[in-house]
């Protein structure tokens, strides 16, 4: 029994739904079907797109028949390999923790855990995180799971304006702001590592399927580290 | 080099688009790309350019431009009284700016976003394979932002042969429009009572609407279940609706991820409608099957290429 169902999001567009849970072994699936999409369909489709649970192919309904490309995607859905491990070694991103410029949340954070500063660190650079979803603006990678001491729920007023850099947390998940944004996330620490720069050859830094793992670092390091 | 149209007023909203970036969603890089689609590949076909060369897209106020070299140019979508050097320009038609002529965007007499192209598109250069303005990314044309004085933007090779063009304008909306939407995917997120609010209220454009998406006001639609969902994929025309109940439909600049259900997607067809709105205008929703919504598209088409639809 296909524990899979194909869904039309509008005329161009159609999504391939797991049932909606956040594990590596899920976000492995999408990831592998829009793998295979992109192999199978190449150009003829516009994008292939991965969430938590879900992979979403973007056509031209008038060049691909939409019944045709449904029986497609059922087989990809169907053949998609689970592979948990990403075989890459963890991508490293230094990270200089708290402080009111770079950290303001870092305390407020501590205390709903009943945590010390230290341990919120410890804690936030044990894990190689994975990366889910790349999306919201260019090179935002929700990475998880977050240690469950450190599950909080996003600030009920977000910031109007979060600097790039901020390493933050919220709802199970761990991310770097990529550009200068509104965010509703707690910020605990800053890296001189850029997600995006579009002057680079590989813009976007992070994939879906990646692994990341954050190393604490001093002030007087800032900068000079992963810039 | 073919010359090239300096800015001397911006307009509110001036922005340089193609087609859009796409390819590229599944690193949050969000695709822009013009409101209506429709005028954009209209006042390209006009000129014999490519469907996806650059234009402007122009915002409720236009702007004041003045070339340097001999431009073809056409306009399309919103109407404005355009005037170029002491020439009254139809829209929809080749014209010519002389060099040094002014081409001077007046009063708005229908509509909200106008675009207008040059023989050859603007040859700005492209930010990862595009030349579509993301303001929400400041990815694109000029960092990514709107068009300021003093702007150069550079006019390309005009293509080798010009036909002549027979699309049909499309009828742009006044005062607001029906759009048509094929339901989902979460419309199982919503009750009955929430779906049918849904279909039989007029909304409203909020001011507190943009390229990136128009905020509706109306009655709010209750979830079933939560107001969230986990992030996906959200298409241009997606209907969200965040714990606030008011729907927000997202356009062209949306982000390229979400965690809000959608009730349901304005279908291709009526994308170019619905980018013709503005704050104030009014938006009734009107279900519709995917059959329809590819069958209404194909009359789009048709009549963009002056064939029979």
């Amino acid at each position: 029994m296909a524990d899979f169902r194909i869904t039309a999001a509008g005329d161009s567009a159609l999504m391939i739904e797991l049932p909606a849970r956040v594990d590596r072994a899920t976000s492995a699936r999408v990831i592998s079907m829009a793998d295979a999409a992109r192999r199978r369909f190449g150009r003829s489709i516009r994008d292939a797109v991965v969430g938590y649970h879900t992979m979403t192919v973007y056509f031209d309904p008038l060049a691909l028949d939409a019944g045709w490309l449904e029986d497609q995607m059922s087989e990809i859905a169907g053949e998609a390999e689970i592979s948990t491990e990403s075989s890459a070694a963890a991508i490293e991103v230094p990270v200089c923790y708290g402080g009111d410029d770079f950290g303001p949340d870092l305390p407020a954070v501590a205390t709903a855990a009943g945590l010390s500063d230290e341990e919120v660190v410890a804690l936030h650079t044990a894990p190689d995180y994975h990366v889910f979803v790349v999306g919201f603006v260019p090179g935002f990678a929700y990475m998880g799971p977050v240690d469950e001491r450190l599950a909080m729920p996003r600030r009920s007023s977000p910031r109007t304006r979060v600097p790039a850099g901020s390493v933050a947390i919220a709802a199970g998940q761990t991310g770097i702001y990529p550009l200068e944004t509104p965010g509703g996330w707690h910020l605990i620490g800053r890296t001189a590592v850029r997600p995006f720069d579009e002057g680079r050859a590989q813009p976007v830094l992070f994939r879906p399927g990646d692994r990341v793992k954050f190393r604490s670092i001093g002030r007087d390091q800032f900068g000079v580290m992963g810039g | 080099m073919m010359g090239a149209l300096r800015v001397l007023r911006p307009g509110m909203l001036t922005t340089v688009q193609d087609l859009g970036r796409w390819g590229q969603q599944h690193l949050g890089v969000p695709v822009a790309g013009p409101m209506d689609w429709y005028s954009h590949r209209l006042a390209n076909a006009i000129l014999s350019n490519t469907p996806d060369a650059a234009a402007l897209e122009i915002t409720l106020i236009g702007p004041e431009l003045v070339s340097d070299a001999e431009v073809v140019c056409a306009t399309a979508g919103a109407e404005f009284e355009v005037v170029a050097g002491d020439r009254r320009i139809p829209a929809c038609e080749p014209f010519v700016l002389r060099a040094g002529e002014r081409l001077r965007f007046g009063a708005r007499v229908r509509g909200t976003r106008a675009t207008l192209a040059v023989s050859g598109g603007f040859a700005t250069p492209a930010v990862m394979g595009s030349r579509a303005t993301s303001l929400i990314s400041r990815l694109g044309p000029f960092g990514g932002r709107a068009l300021k004085v003093g702007d150069v933007l550079p006019v390309g090779m005009p293509a080798a042969v010009v036909r002549r063009h027979g699309g049909r304008p499309m009828l742009t909306p006044h005062g607001g429009a029906r759009l048509r939407i094929v339901a989902g995917p979460h419309e199982a997120r919503f009750g009955e009572q929430a779906r049918s609010v849904f279909e039989k209220t007029r909304y409203l454009v909020t001011p507190d609407s943009n390229r990136m998406g128009y905020r509706l006001d109306g009655p709010r639609l209750q979830h079933a279940g939560g107001p969230e969902v986990l992030s996906d994929a959200t298409p241009i025309g997606s209907v969200q609706v965040p714990s606030s109940g008011c729907p927000i439909l997202l356009m062209a600049d949306r982000p390229t991820t979400g965690g809000y259900p959608r009730i349901g997607t304005v279908i291709t067809a009526d994308l170019c409608i619905a980018g013709q709105l503005g704050p104030g205008d009014w938006i009734e929703f009107q279900a519709c099957s995917r059959a329809a919504a590819v069958e209404a598209l194909r009359r789009r088409e048709a009549a963009l290429n002056g064939t029979v639809g």
